[in-house]
C-alpha cells in the first residue's frame, strides 16, 4: 500500500515533467524587447489582439528597462525592439544589431510631486528651472537610476539644468535602480519628487495625493520606435514575422489603434509614424 | 492603504470568479515549480545519499560547496541561466529562452543543491546506525544506496518539500529566463511583482495569499500521503 502511494507520487512529478513542452504549439510567435512604459500602461494587451487576429501571429512582449532591453536585442534575444531612448537606438542600428529605425508614436515625461510642494514646483511648466529649484530646495528627488528610457531622458534634463546629481546621490537625490512603477511606489512614500511618462502616471494604482507638479515643456517629449533585429547579424531573428508586426504598428490600422487606447478617458500615445 | 479584509475579500472573490488568467497563471507555476523539484529530486536524492553514505577524498570539501549552494541567489541564478540560453550563449540554438522549460532549468539549479545538501544529512545519520549491519551482510554499495534512500523516504518528503518551498517563492531567476510573458510565462511571483509594479498593491497582496494557499494545500496533500503511507506501513 505504501509502496504504491509513494510511487503513485514520484509518477506524478514526472508526470509534471513531462508536461512541460513549449506552451502552445505554434511556431508563429515573436519575442518583442520593450519597456514597462508600454506594458504597465496597458498599451500591448490593448493593441496586440488586434494585430494577432489579423494575421495569426502571436507576439510575446518581454518587458524590460530601455537599456536592458537593448542589451538582451543585442543579444539577438528578440525578433523586435520598440522602446524610448533614440540615441541608444540609432547606436544600435550603426553597430549593425537593427535593420533601421522608426518612430512610432510620443507622450510626455511629466514630474509628479507631493501636495506639500517644499520645492514649490507646482504647476511650472519650465523643466529646467523646475529642477534647478528642487535642487536648491535640496527637496528629495527618487530617479530611476537604471539605465532605462526615462532615465537617460531625466539626466540630459538635469544636465540642462546645469545640475550635478552625482553630488547629491544618496542625500536628496535618491537613485532606486529600479522600474518606473517600483520607482513610483518608492518615491511616494519618501515624499519625493519623481519624473515619470505620462502613461504610467495615468496608469499607476497607488498615487496616493501625488499630484503632476510639472508638464508641458517640449523638452519632456518622449517619443518611441520601432526597430526589427537584423536577421543578417541574429541567425535565429523571425524577419518575416517581425517584419509584419513593424509593418502594421506603422500602418494606418495600427496608428489608430495606438490613438483609441484611452485610461479614465484620456489618450496615452500619439502616434506619429511618418 | 487597503484593510487586510479588504484584501482577503479580494483575494477570495479572485479564486470564487474562477477568473481563467488566474488560474492559467497558477497552473503554470505549479507545473513549473513541480517539475524543477521533481528533477531536483532526481539529480539531489542519490547524489546526496552517495554523499552522506561513503568516505572519499576532499569530501567535506565537497559538502561545504553543496551547503553553500543551498543559498544561491536567485537572480544569479538566472542571470547565469540566461547567458547560456541567450542567442548569444552556448546553448542558444536550443531555443529555450522565455519558455517554461527555460523557468524549470533555473528552479532546477537553484532547488537541487538543497535538495541533496539536505539528503546528505538524513542518509549519513541514518547511515551511522546501519553501517555495522551494512557490513556484517556484506551488502554492495549500490544496494547500500537504495536501502538507505528508501529507509529515509518520509525525511525526504521534507526534503522535497523545503525545495517546493524555495521554488514557488522565487521570483528572481524565472523573471530574467522567463520574462514575464503575458499567456506563456507569467507564474504567480511574477504576476506579483508586476502589479506591484503597477501601483495595485491590493491585487498584488491578494495574489500573494493565493499563492501561500497553493503552497499550504501542496504541503498538506504531501503529508497526508505520508500520514497513510506510515499508517499502511504499520498495519
Amino acid at each position: 500500500m505504501f509502496r504504491r502511494s509513494f510511487l503513485g507520487f514520484a509518477t506524478a512529478g514526472l508526470l509534471a515533467l513531462g508536461l512541460t513542452g513549449p506552451a502552445t504549439a505554434q511556431d508563429d510567435f515573436i519575442v518583442v524587447q520593450s519597456t514597462t512604459s508600454t506594458q504597465n500602461s496597458g498599451l500591448f494587451d490593448y493593441i496586440l489582439p488586434m494585430f494577432t487576429d489579423k494575421t495569426g501571429v502571436e507576439v510575446r512582449v518581454v518587458a524590460v528597462g530601455t537599456g536592458q532591453a537593448i542589451k538582451n536585442a543585442a543579444n539577438g534575444d528578440g525578433d523586435v525592439l520598440f522602446v524610448h531612448a533614440k540615441p541608444a537606438e540609432e547606436k544600435f542600428v550603426a553597430d549593425g544589431h537593427g535593420v533601421s529605425r522608426s518612430d512610432v508614436m510620443y507622450n510626455d515625461f511629466v514630474i509628479v510631486g507631493p501636495p506639500a510642494d517644499p520645492a514649490e514646483v507646482a504647476g511650472m511648466s519650465d523643466v529646467a528651472a523646475a529642477l534647478s529649484k528642487i535642487a536648491e530646495a535640496e527637496a528629495p528627488f527618487a530617479s530611476r537610476g537604471d539605465d532605462s528610457g526615462t532615465h537617460k531622458a531625466e539626466l540630459s534634463l538635469w544636465n540642462e539644468a546645469g545640475v550635478d546629481v552625482a553630488a547629491a546621490s544618496g542625500g536628496w537625490y535618491r537613485e532606486t535602480g529600479s522600474g518606473m512603477g517600483a520607482t513610483l511606489n518608492t518615491g511616494t512614500g519618501m515624499d519625493a519628487y519623481i519624473m515619470t511618462d505620462r502613461a504610467t502616471w495615468i496608469s499607476f494604482g497607488n498615487k496616493g495625493d501625488y499630484q503632476i507638479a510639472v508638464e508641458g515643456d517640449e523638452k519632456m517629449f518622449n517619443q518611441y520606435g520601432i526597430i526589427l533585429v537584423n536577421p543578417e547579424m541574429h541567425a535565429n531573428v523571425k524577419g518575416d514575422l517581425g517584419q509584419q508586426f513593424v509593418d502594421w504598428v506603422l500602418s494606418d490600422e495600427g496608428q489608430e489603434a495606438i490613438a483609441s487606447y484611452k485610461v479614465d478617458d484620456q489618450q496615452l500615445f500619439f502616434p506619429n509614424a511618418k | 492603504m487597503e484593510s487586510f479584509s479588504a484584501i482577503l475579500t479580494e483575494a477570495l472573490g479572485l479564486i470564487l470568479a474562477w477568473d481563467p488568467d488566474v488560474i492559467e497563471i497558477i497552473v503554470l507555476s505549479l507545473r513549473v515549480t513541480l517539475s524543477a523539484v521533481a528533477a531536483a529530486c532526481l539529480i539531489g536524492f542519490p547524489l546526496g545519499a552517495v554523499i552522506g553514505a561513503f568516505r572519499f577524498p576532499l569530501r567535506t570539501g565537497v559538502i561545504v560547496a553543496m551547503n553553500t549552494m543551498m543559498g544561491l541567489p536567485p537572480v544569479v541564478v538566472g542571470l547565469l541561466v540566461y547567458l547560456m540560453l541567450s542567442a548569444a550563449g552556448p546553448l542558444g540554438v536550443l531555443g529555450l529562452l522565455y519558455t517554461p522549460t527555460a523557468m524549470v532549468v533555473a528552479q532546477t539549479i537553484l532547488v537541487t543543491p538543497i535538495v541533496a545538501a539536505l539528503t546528505r544529512q538524513v542518509i549519513e545519520d541514518l547511515y551511522n546506525e546501519y553501517s555495522e549491519q551494512f557490513t556484517s551482510l556484506g551488502v554492495g554499495p549500490f544496494d547500500r544506496v537504495r536501502a538507505l534512500l528508501w529507509d529515509a523516504r518520509y525525511s525526504l518528503l521534507t526534503v522535497a518539500l523545503a525545495g517546493f518551498g524555495r521554488a514557488v517563492a522565487e521570483v528572481g531567476a524565472v523573471i530574467i529566463v522567463g520574462g514575464n510573458i503575458n499567456h506563456v510565462t507569467r507564474v504567480m511571483t511574477t504576476t506579483i511583482a508586476l502589479e506591484t509594479s503597477k501601483g495595485n498593491l491590493q491585487l498584488a497582496l491578494a495574489l500573494g495569499m493565493i499563492l501561500l494557499t497553493i503552497a499550504v494545500i501542496v504541503n498538506g496533500l504531501l503529508m497526508a500521503i505520508r500520514g497513510t503511507a506510515a499508517r499502511a506501513a504499520y498495519v
